[in-house]
């Protein structure tokens, strides 16, 4: 999967979720991204390179790695 | 049954609270008050002798043939013109009144032709009957004096004929037009003998006239006056069979009437509950297609895409692709596999194709084409009022008293249910249109807008935020609705939120260009229905929300959704007749194919398929594990080809080659594919990229269930056989069992069945349940049994109960990344027109085409005039992602800066030039705001030359097995 792309994907999230202050918008995006992305692309956004990744979306990427069930493809 | 006219009552029903008894002819008969006497005498099985009376039309009392004597009152009055009242004793035939209708008849047949016998309405005529009623034998005054039978047809309207020789003046088109279409297109022209009914201006024929061919003059006229061009050419019908329309999310029913397995004619039946017998040129007319020449009827494969394609038995097809999808899930696994399910096809179609994926390629990559229209109501409605659909049914906008319509455009695109809201507008409703564009409805006869808020594209969140402010700030919300049925911690959050001081008109004006002040009224008026508003029946005034793809097709569509959620709960406009949210669908099922479990994340009935609980009824049901995460959406399909980790894609009855957007990566995306199977009634633009072609069938040669953009689900009825061999579902299930998955259904029915077998909203939905009711609005089940009609009734869909808390969301503005520059400074927003439908494969295939031959992109006096441009030039449309050519036509429906244009025609090729710009939350793509360039050009580009000729080359087909010369 094009790691920019779904770079792109995630900051879009994080950036509609922030006016919710920023823990409520790290959890909700991190959630977003467990309930509607399919797995090759959890996977490779964690395996790709974050530093196009706006705070939120890191954090809620980072996030996500601590979660069980997501293992990179 | 028999062919049989619908019945018709003569004048409108009538509801009241109060009723009143009388005696008609010795029957005693008990009707609300206000009701007629021709009415009252109908519905105790009489049948006043009339001409210019119809049930859905007003009373109008001319044709004097209804004359009626009452026992006490003076003269013969006309009965549709006289109420029934209490204690009244009426007398339908009398030697006086016998005599007066004798001698009126005489009248008017000593002006028509007596070609009865080789008239196309012979055996199916008013006029006829009421002669025949009346004991006509002569007629005195002979038939050489002055008359009309001269007079020469208009035949300008491909589907119905003009022929005024015939007309006797009854001004039922004209009123049919007037009352039910609301056009007011035709009127009666001059007095006295010189009376004709005359479509708009002198020189005017029905084509060039502001027609709309919807066809209710046609259906309302008595005589031949006004006919179907295939009534005159094949003859009556023989039976009829109620059916639903395939074309919008509106779901009319029609009484498909028909000789043998021939359609002679789809007549809007009078029953349905979406349309009460009305009907738009599409529905009505444009069912052509169904037999056109373009049809493929044999299968068809090919190794590869270059190659021509070749015709083959069923099971060899069957076979090939059952090998080929075998091999692919063999070698890349079963996430490599994927389908799209149809918003065009049944829900037991639908049903059955996401089954196919989940269970028998083993992925959840199901996919629908609501993904690129009305997903983001989906994510909104469920996340804020706890389920993924409109709250009303069509019928509540009559109680509606102010109407906001957002994003759509419901005169071209839900053209019947318009004619609905139209009735409700001229009878005093308030509209508010947000739009862009200057949609017909903010002025059109009898019909004004009290604001229009021509909003840049791309700034809804902005704009409703805004109104949001006006309503808090001013003290406009209903906080005792709020406090009773919403999360008060929520509100207050986003009441706080929108009441900053950034969230106010004024300051938004500079990104919405939308006139702070224009802005406050609008809000003002959707809360308090304006300065003095006083109902004798509502304390307070009913809002109700109407929007379409111009709120989901942007990057915020999701918020957008919400926004309007927002809007709604904190008016208190939920839960009651005349209020709520009301997302007019795009096509005919994509209700039904989005509740049918056709996204990726969500099984039937909008359960995720990480719910252990509800993923284990279905693999108790199918008897094997599903896979416990989402699967990817179409545009993820498409990024995941290109990276080769997806492979083979299913589609059925969908074109996403012309419907999504970025064209070329749409292309290179199915290109990269190794097996590309298209179940489709044409070889449509997406099978130019495909290995295997699966003729499907059309709505008329298959049973099954649509629903529509009220959550009504209908009968769909099979008139004829299908012209491939079978219905669609059929086609799915021997591919599955090519596959080895041994399915056995024998009719669709029984896929209804497990469908509410496993979906708790439509548990109590059938086949037989569908033929009894007529219809049914999900949730049906043992807390709804008759369905729901309206939906969040004392609570909210939501949390464990279903009577929940409504939940605010806050909905921040975040501008598109696509921007306007010095390169592209104008913004392209894209949208439909009547006479076409959606990419255009059904209509045109019709002589719909007449109306709309070719896409054109409007654009503003000043835009043109900057570019030396005018209307007819070709003009070449460029964006960041691509070009494309078409003619234009400068207008000042479109604000300056702002170009619009149609999709209806694969030449056009729009979605050469849309972004991949999505929904935040949904990815539907960001159709409606695209900066582009307009400059003058000499016809179309190397894209859409180059495109022509693949086409063309990629269309060839070798017949089977040709005997050699």
């Amino acid at each position: 999967m094009d790691v920019a792309r779904l770079t792109y994907m995630a900051n879009q999230i994080a950036r509609n979720l922030a006016a919710g202050g920023e823990d409520a918008a790290i959890a909700a995006t991190a959630q977003h991204i467990v309930k509607y992305w399919e797995p090759r692309m959890k996977a490779a956004i964690l395996a790709g390179d974050r530093s196009a990744l706006e705070p939120i979306a890191r954090a809620a990427v980072e996030r996500l790695e601590r979660v069980a069930g997501i293992e990179p493809a | 049954m028999g062919y049989e006219r619908q019945s018709d009552f003569g004048t409108p029903e009538v509801h009241a609270e109060t009723s009143v008894s009388l005696t008609i002819d010795g029957r005693e008969v008990t009707v609300p008050a206000g009701t007629s006497v021709m009415r009252a005498a109908a519905e105790c099985g009489g049948s006043i002798p009339k001409l210019c009376a119809s049930d859905n039309i007003a009373a109008f009392g001319s044709c004097r043939l209804c004359l009626i004597e009452v026992e006490g009152m003076r003269g013969t009055p006309a009965s549709c013109t006289t109420p029934a009242a209490q204690g009244m004793v009426v007398h339908t035939q009398t030697p006086l009144l016998q005599k007066l209708r004798k001698g009126v008849m005489e009248l008017y047949i000593s002006d028509h032709p007596l070609d009865c016998l080789t008239c196309s309405a012979n055996n199916d005529c008013e006029l006829q009957d009421q002669a025949a009623a009346v004991g006509l034998r002569d007629v005195r005054y002979g038939y050489a004096g002055d008359n009309h039978l001269g007079l020469a047809t208009d035949s300008s309207n491909p589907y119905f004929d003009f022929d005024p020789s015939k007309c006797i003046a009854c001004s039922r088109c004209v009123r049919a037009c007037d009352e039910v279409q609301g056009t007011f297109a035709l009127t009666i022209d001059g007095r006295g003998f010189a009376t004709k009914v005359s479509a708009g201006q002198a020189g005017d024929d029905f084509l060039s006239s502001e027609c709309v061919s919807c066809g209710a003059c046609v259906q309302a006229c008595p005589t031949a006056t006004l006919q179907e061009k295939s009534v005159k050419e094949i003859g009556k019908p023989e039976r009829s069979v109620i059916t639903t329309c395939a074309y919008c999310g509106v779901g009319c029913t029609f009484r498909a009437e028909m000789r043998g397995e021939q359609l002679v004619r789809m007549v809007p039946w009078k029953d349905g509950k979406a349309n009460h017998g009305h009907s738009c040129v599409k529905g009505r007319f444009a069912w052509g297609y169904a037999n056109h020449q373009d049809r493929i009827t044999s299968p068809m494969i090919r190794e590869q895409i270059d190659q021509p394609w070749r015709e083959v038995s069923w099971d060899a097809a069957l076979q090939f692709t059952a090998d080929r999808l075998g091999a692919i899930k063999a070698r890349y696994g079963a996430r490599a596999l994927g389908g799209i399910t149809s918003s065009r096809c049944t829900n037991e179609e639908t049903f059955l194709v996401q089954k196919l994926v989940r269970a028998g390629f083993g992925s959840n990559n199901v996919d629908t084409c609501a993904r690129v229209c009305h997903s983001p109501t989906g994510y909104g409605l469920k996340t804020t009022f706890g389920t993924s659909a409109g709250t009303q049914d069509f019928d509540s906008v009559a109680h509606s008293d102010v109407i906001l319509v957002i994003g759509a455009n419901p005169t071209d695109a839900h053209p019947v249910f318009a004619s609905q809201m139209k009735r409700r507008l001229r009878t005093g409703a308030k509209l508010i249109v947000i739009d862009p564009r200057r949609i017909d409805l903010v002025r059109m006869p009898h019909i004004a807008a009290a604001h229009h808020l021509p909003l840049q594209p791309g700034t809804n969140v902005a704009v409703l935020t805004a109104m949001a402010h006006v309503i808090v700030t001013e003290g406009l919300a209903d906080e005792a609705f709020i406090r009773e049925r919403c999360d008060w911690d929520e509100y207050q959050d986003w009441a706080r939120f929108v009441s900053d001081e950034r969230h106010s008109p004024e300051v938004l004006e500079a990104v919405t260009r939308v006139a702070a002040s224009e802005l406050r009224a609008a809000a003002r008026l959707f809360a308090t229905g304006g300065p003095g508003w006083a109902s004798a029946q509502r304390s307070k005034p009913n809002g109700a929300i109407y929007y379409g793809l111009g709120v989901t097709e942007h990057s915020q569509g999701s918020s957008t959704v919400m926004a309007i959620a927002n809007l709604a709960m904190a008016t208190g406009n939920v839960g009651r007749p005349g209020v709520g949210v009301n997302p007019l669908r795009g096509q005919n099922n994509v209700q039904g194919a989005c509740d049918m479990g056709s996204f990726p994340h969500e099984l039937s009935g909008y359960r995720h398929v990480s719910d252990d609980t509800a993923r284990g009824l279905f693999e108790a049901d199918w008897g094997m594990a599903l896979d416990p995460e989402p699967g990817l959406r179409i545009p993820n399909m498409l990024d995941a080809a290109l990276d080769g980790s997806f492979r083979a894609l299913y589609i059925q009855g969908e074109d996403i080659l012309q419907s999504d957007p970025n064209t070329h990566h749409v292309a290179a995306g199915l290109k990269a594919m190794d097996c590309v199977i298209v179940h489709d009634l044409f070889l449509n633009e997406t099978a130019d990229y495909a290995h295997v072609f699966l003729p499907g069938s059309t709505f008329l040669e298959k049973t099954g269930t649509f629903t529509n953009a009220e959550r009504r689900i209908q009968m769909v009825r099979k008139v004829m056989e299908p012209a491939n061999g079978f219905e669609d579902w059929e086609v799915t299930q021997a591919l599955a069992n090519a596959m080895g998955l041994e399915w056995t259904y024998t009719h669709a029915s029984e896929i209804m069945d497990e469908v509410a077998r496993l979906t708790p909203s439509f548990a109590g939905v059938s086949h037989a349940r569908l033929d009894q009711a007529g219809s049914l609005q999900w949730p049906v089940n043992a807390a709804h049994p008759d369905g729901s009609p309206i939906m969040h009734v004392g609570g909210f869909a939501r949390g464990p109960d279903g009577k929940g808390k409504g939940k605010f969301v806050v909905t921040d503005y975040v501008p598109t990344d696509e921007k306007t520059g010095p390169r592209f400074p104008l913004l392209l927003t894209t949208g439909r027109i009547l006479s076409q439908y959606n990419v255009g494969a059904q209509t045109r295939r019709t002589e719909n085409t007449v109306w709309h031959p070719e896409d054109l992109l409007e654009m503003h006096p000043a835009d043109a005039e900057n570019r030396g441009l005018k209307s007819g030039d070709w003009t070449r449309l460029a964006s960041r992602t691509g070009e494309t050519t078409l003619r234009l036509m400068v207008t000042d429906r479109v604000a300056p800066g702002v170009v619009y244009t149609t999709f209806h025609h694969p030449a056009t090729q729009a979605n050469v030039v849309t972004t991949e710009y999505s929904d935040w939350a949904t990815n539907c793509p960001e159709y409606k705001v695209t900066a582009v360039q307009v400059m003058a050009s000499n016809g179309p580009t190397d894209w859409q030359e180059d495109y022509t000729a693949w086409s063309a080359k990629s269309r060839r087909i070798v017949a089977a097995a040709e005997p050699a010369e």
